[in-house]
């Protein structure tokens, strides 16, 4: 059967993935879809925390899955204004890596 | 679900969320990211949160990846250039992403409730719109404006930055 470590290996590989793609990779717009990569990671793992605390009821947590919605909201803003930070800035300097970008380097 | 269903979907899941970070085409990656979010959708629903499952593939999978695929056709981004390699930097990375996962599976392995399968629910067929609906509009009616407001904010601070510059 299905245990609760099954999934929440399952999220944890998926959030290495996205770690290692910030980590490794330097174009921007990878950089921001491994960052969507994590945040799902994270998703993965409230849900099945969520299914796997049944009440009295008979139902799953549903306070879990509440977050999950927020948390999939604020990433869908966030992925907005990213993209938005990333056309300004391929307008400016006309590119999307991030290792010709270092005007902020100390 | 079954077990192999399940083994299906995480193993989809994970070797398409590898592929976009190995993918040098970034059009390529995206439609990897867009097979990932649905094998994850997929994994939502088995664990019978449908309506996650299903925002996952409306918002993920059509509303940013569409978002994604338009900014990287109007950056007209081809597949970058093979440049030198930091072969320092890389190893570097890697080595921190496989010590975070080492250390992330541990403590898996000491998590005690971790072996244990889930609980069985009262009816197969869970209202789970109407509950969380519920909750969103009782006890987290405040941080739903809240998102409200946020995603408002979003919007005009993107109207902004994609303004050009008045000369």
């Amino acid at each position: 059967m299905i245990t609760l470590g099954d999934y929440l290996v399952v999220s944890a590989v998926l959030f290495t993935i996205g770690f290692a793609g910030v980590m490794l990779r330097r174009n921007l717009i990878i950089i921001l879809m491994s960052l969507e990569l994590m945040l799902n990671a994270a998703n993965l793992s409230l849900v099945a925390f969520s299914r796997f605390r049944v009440g009295v009821n008979g139902l799953p947590e549903y306070n879990a899955e509440v977050f999950v919605f927020f948390v999939i909201t604020v990433a869908a803003a966030e992925v907005a204004v990213g993209l938005a930070l990333l056309v300004a800035l391929y307008r400016a300097r006309q590119t999307t890596d991030v290792a010709d970008i270092t005007s902020l380097k100390f | 679900m079954s077990p192999f269903l399940f083994w299906i979907f995480a193993v989809l899941t994970v070797i398409f969320g590898a592929a976009v970070i190995l993918n040098r085409n970034p059009v390529a990656s995206a439609l990897c990211l867009v097979v990932s979010f649905l094998g994850l959708s997929a994994l939502f629903m088995s664990l019978d949160a449908f309506f996650v499952g299903i925002i996952q593939v409306l918002v993920y999978a059509g509303a940013v990846m569409v978002l994604f695929l338009f900014i990287i056709m109007l950056l007209d981004i081809r597949a970058e250039e093979r440049r030198r390699i930091n072969w320092l930097a890389a190893t570097g990375g890697a080595g921190v992403s496989v010590i975070l996962l080492i250390q992330i599976c541990v403590v898996i392995k000491h998590f005690q409730p971790a072996r244990r399968i889930f609980p069985p629910l009262a009816s197969s067929t869970t209202d789970d719109v109407w509950n969380i609906g519920r909750l969103l509009f009782t006890n987290y009616n405040l941080p739903f404006q809240i998102v409200g407001v946020l995603v408002l904010v979003a919007t005009i601070g993107v109207v902004l930055l994609s303004r050009r510059e008045p000369r």
